[in-house]
């Protein structure tokens, strides 16, 4: 085997090892426990930042193995899988560095951060999949290794919460499971390949392609929390802080709204997808799902309940674009795979930081937050920003390119739905923004823990700084070429290629 | 030649050991079940090197040829069942080691329980008749490795001492004795028939007439009742469930699947030709009623090592759908899954009884209440108990999952939706028992319950196993082509095209 083979294997077990030893260590081994899991996530970033500028010159990374006839554990690193596992190799890192003082004293630690290293080990590994088995392989172990970080607190609130992601994870895995293994009984094993391979089948066959569509969009659907396959998702937060961050910005609904874009692209193929009519209602569910989860987000008194609700929305803007199939708007749809998973993450880390620190956690009681804690709320005051699409955060170019696309699809009641969104969004973010920054503070905050040298921990404080940077960043620089978007572009060029 | 000596010593080398051990009263009795273990895995190691490298290895035993003498036969088949036993065996052997000699040193445990001298002698019996039954070139030689199965068995779970484990173990012993005479009425009736009792030479000369039907029927309906397939399975949750903890392993992961090579050999190897379609499909109902049922009936329990054995009712129902799905065009997938399905249940579900053992043996119960929070304390058992249901479930990486894809295949290409719809289920609701346990174990709403010790073994050996469960869902290559070694010929000529 060559380093080209060896690499994509690296990059998962780079966090697959520290997961494993972790879980023999002893609980009160910390230095070693932290010690590995930030070597992991460095190496993890190394190994990505060296994929990345291999592919930028044409290397070719993969890797086959034969498990049965017919059946391939394949990886390989194409465009759109390196944005996905650079987006996760980064927020990894910094989610680690959060968990570790959001944790601090807490107990069980080692188990948390061994199914968090398998965790992310999932994630990478559905990222870098080049056939639908070895996606399923990842997104079932995604399914298991997340459920012990919901539970984590083990109350018999987040065991409930953690059975009901259970119903709807792995009832989910076990239809797209079905779809899979029909859709290889009609048409062989399905390889990802640019601009998708089934556009050659028999027209008999169109109507059964249709029910698997379906039937995968389902499967994914359900991490992806499409409105009706939600349900699970609010329930979900009562894992810890940055269990929640993780979840909501690269692991299990990313995974979710990343096979719907590796079906739809490079499965079927967009033009195929158009030719079965299975676009249009995808747009649509999209769409309800944008305006149901922003209009409930108005309703939620609890702060990361509000999260979740405005994730639901956010991630399906990711399907939108990517059913609205046009360059400008499939662009518009990956770029936010990675823009919302930044915004997202700094806004989690920035409720964490208000609970662990204020014990503020209703929205109500976030009254002059801004005073207490100016980092932390200047965080997550651009990170709302950017989720309402103000310029000239990262939120800002996905949609501009969803609204482009939508226009330039004549899809025209997309940019009245991402106009309404917009508007929802900005009910549910500005009062809070408002309300930390210009009211005055209450007289007591409801938990507050002793002031140090920072307005919280270092390790809390940081990451929502870099990432809400990282927000800005995106934003601003989106026309170089090292930015989301630029590679976003690059990847819709492979996508629509003749 | 090589293979020779390895099958014989396969066979004899328990057996012998057996003999001494009970013979001699020695104290070091654990160390011979040891030694014992690790010749057992030279030799499946050196057999499987074999019939990897020069195919299907004949060996008459002694240089007597059949119809005299006793041949032994073993093919990819046989390999992968030995290589399960021996899995199996060598990590029950260290756990049973752990668990009596910890029983002996407690002192107040040691009166009501059995005598480690009797679990050995038994125990590498059973070995040896396991081994022997998967080497058996002929019905009768099945038949007789069956009975030392049984009755050896029978003794396994009566050791237990309990009222509850006898009555148990009474009930197993009449319907094992009942299908043993079942199938002993086949084997005279194939001999006076055809005059032979080799399943090779059966296989040549087998006619579609209605005695070699009878034959055939009153054999497999007296192996179903020996593998409990619902609704035969009547005898299974409680004799699995009050055996000792060493045992329960035994009996769900290899005592059942020497009954179900039987039946795979017999059906396969010889009746095929003149078995009737729907014959096969009455199996595969069966098998998917046995799936729903004992999924349900295990979700329904209250005692862990009972929802267990119930899975045990549930995966043998998986077992059998084999049966209809080797007919049509991807009988070679359906042949495929169900031999791995057989391997990946026995490595799981024996990890999932010992993990079980060790949890009642730290509570003194198994009832689920009483695990509340016990994966707080134990968490390497827990998650043992994880990787298993990993398995039992049909996720992946696991060899379970594996074997479920590949009858899932089998069943979709054959356009069977309601037997793909049933395995899929039975993956989900396997979910709900697995799920259960797990949850209960790790809820913090109880304060952290206090345990007695239990011996470091019996924490590592159920999870080197769950871990072999988990690999064999990643090297499949090697058991695969294992498999095709020897396949039989009907599913080979129908592989799709």
């Amino acid at each position: 085997m060559t380093i080209h083979q060896w690499l994509p294997l690296l990059v998962i077990a780079s966090s697959l090892i520290p997961g494993s030893i972790i879980f023999f260590l002893g609980e009160q081994q910390i230095k070693l426990r932290t010690a590995l899991n930030l070597a992991g996530a460095v190496v993890k970033i190394l190994l990505v930042a060296f994929m990345l500028w291999g592919v930028s010159i044409n290397q070719d990374y993969q890797v086959r193995y034969g498990l049965v006839e017919g059946l391939d554990f394949a990886l390989h690193a194409d465009a759109l899988s390196l944005l996905f596992v650079s987006l996760a190799a980064v927020l990894w890192l910094l989610t680690t560095i959060y968990a570790i003082g959001y944790l601090e004293d807490s107990p069980h630690r080692r188990r948390f951060f061994g199914f968090f290293s398998l965790c992310v080990t999932a994630t990478t590994g559905l990222a870098l999949a080049s056939n639908l088995l070895t996606f399923l392989i990842f997104y079932e172990m995604l399914t298991l290794t997340t459920y012990p970080l919901v539970i984590h607190r083990g109350t018999p609130e987040s065991l409930r919460a953690g059975r009901l992601y259970l119903l709807f994870a792995l009832t989910g895995g076990a239809i797209l499971l079905l779809a899979v293994v029909w859709l290889q009984t009609l048409v062989g094993p399905v390889e990802f390949s640019a601009t998708g391979s089934l556009a050659q089948t028999d027209p008999a066959l169109y109507g059964s392609l249709r029910l698997i569509f379906a039937m995968l969009i389902v499967g994914f659907g359900v991490k992806a929390a499409l409105v009706p396959l939600h349900v699970w998702l609010p329930q979900a937060m009562v894992a810890p802080a940055p269990v929640s961050a993780l979840l909501h910005a690269v692991a299990v609904v990313k995974a979710g709204a990343f096979g719907i874009v590796r079906i739809v692209y490079d499965v079927y193929g967009a033009e195929f997808c158009r030719q079965l009519g299975v676009m249009i209602p995808l747009a649509l569910v999209a769409a309800v799902t944008i305006l149901y989860g922003s209009l409930r987000a108005v309703y939620q008194e609890d702060l990361k309940r509000r999260l979740a609700f405005s994730t639901i929305s956010q991630v399906s803007y990711i399907v939108l674009g990517t059913a609205i199939a046009g360059p400008l708007a499939t662009t518009g749809g990956i770029v936010h795979l990675v823009h919302q998973g930044v915004m997202k993450i700094t806004l989690f880390f920035a409720a964490g930081n208000l609970a662990e620190t204020l014990g503020v956690k209703k929205v109500d009681q976030m009254r002059g937050s801004g005073r207490r804690m100016p980092v932390t709320m200047a965080a997550f005051t651009i990170a709302a920003l950017g989720m309402i699409g103000i310029p000239p955060t990262a939120g800002f170019v996905s949609k501009w390119y969803l609204g482009i696309g939508a226009a330039q699809a004549d899809q025209w009641w997309v940019i009245g739905v991402l106009v309404a969104s917009s508007v929802l969004n900005a009910i549910y973010f500005l009062p809070l923004i408002y309300a930390a920054w210009f009211a005055s503070p209450p007289d007591a905050w409801p938990d507050e823990r002793p002031r140090g040298w920072f307005e919280t921990s270092p390790a809390l404080l940081f990451p929502p700084l870099i990432t809400a940077v990282l927000t800005l960043l995106l934003g601003v620089l989106a026309g170089l070429p090292i930015s989301a978007l630029d590679w976003a572009k690059l990847i819709v060029l492979q996508e629509y290629a003749p | 030649m090589d293979a020779e000596w390895a099958m014989t010593g396969l066979i004899m080398v328990p057996l012998a050991a057996a003999i001494v051990v009970y013979v001699t009263a020695t104290r070091f009795v654990a160390a011979w079940g040891v030694a014992v273990a690790m010749l057992q895995t030279g030799l499946t190691f050196s057999l499987t090197r074999s019939i990897l490298q020069s195919g299907p290895v004949q060996v008459p035993l002694g240089g007597w040829e059949a119809p005299l003498g006793i041949p032994l036969y073993a093919d990819g088949i046989s390999a992968l069942m030995l290589i399960m036993t021996t899995l199996v065996g060598v990590t029950s052997t260290c756990y049973a080691a752990a668990y009596f000699s910890s029983l002996q040193r407690d002192p107040r445990r040691s009166s009501s329980q059995p005598s480690i001298q009797t679990f050995w002698p038994l125990w590498l019996i059973l070995w040896s008749a396991l081994n022997a039954l998967f080497l058996s070139a002929d019905v009768f030689n099945l038949y007789v490795t069956l009975e030392l199965i049984t009755i050896s068995a029978v003794a396994l779970i009566g050791l237990a001492g309990k009222a509850q484990a006898l009555v148990a173990a009474i009930r197993y012993l009449f319907a094992a004795l009942m299908g043993s005479l079942f199938y002993l009425l086949g084997v005279a009736l194939l001999y006076s028939t055809y005059g032979t009792v080799s399943w090779h030479l059966l296989a040549e000369t087998v006619q579609p007439d209605v005695l070699t039907w009878c034959a055939a029927s009153l054999m497999i309906i007296g192996l179903l009742l020996k593998t409990a397939l619902f609704p035969l399975h009547f005898w299974l949750p409680a004799a699995h469930a009050n055996a000792p903890a060493p045992v329960s392993g035994l009996l769900s992961g290899l005592v059942l699947k020497a009954s179900f090579f039987v039946i795979l050999r017999l059906w396969f190897y010889v009746f095929h030709p003149v078995m009737p379609a729907s014959a096969g499909w009455m199996l595969s109902v069966l098998g998917s009623a046995a799936i729903l049922w004992g999924s349900i009936q295990a979700i329904r329990q209250q005692r862990v090592k009972l929802m267990i054995a119930y899975s045990t009712v549930a995966q043998v129902g998986y077992l059998f759908l084999v049966f209809g799905l080797a007919c049509e065009p991807m009988g070679m997938l359906a042949w495929r899954g169900a031999a791995y399905l057989a391997f990946a249940h026995a490595s799981a579900k024996a990890a999932a009884f010992m993990v079980a053992g060790s949890l009642m043996y730290m509570v003194g119960s198994d009832h689920l209440d009483r695990w509340e929070g016990i994966g707080r304390r134990e968490p390497k058992l827990i998650f043992t108990l994880a990787l298993a249901g990993v398995s039992l479930m049909g996720l992946p990486p696991s060899a379970g999952f594996i074997a479920k894809w590949l009858l899932l295949n089998a069943a979709i290409g054959h356009g069977r939706w309601e037997v793909a719809a049933v395995i899929v289920l039975g993956g989900l609701l396997a979910a709900v028992y697995v799920f259960r346990i797990i949850g209960v174990s790790l809820s913090s709403a109880v304060p952290m319950p206090e345990v007695a010790p239990v011996p470091r073994m019996m924490r590592w050996a159920p999870l080197v196993l769950a871990m072999a469960v988990i690999v064999g869902g990643i090297v499949t290559t090697e058991p695969i082509r294992l498999l095709e070694i020897g396949a039989p010929p009907i599913a080979a000529r129908e592989v799709a095209p």
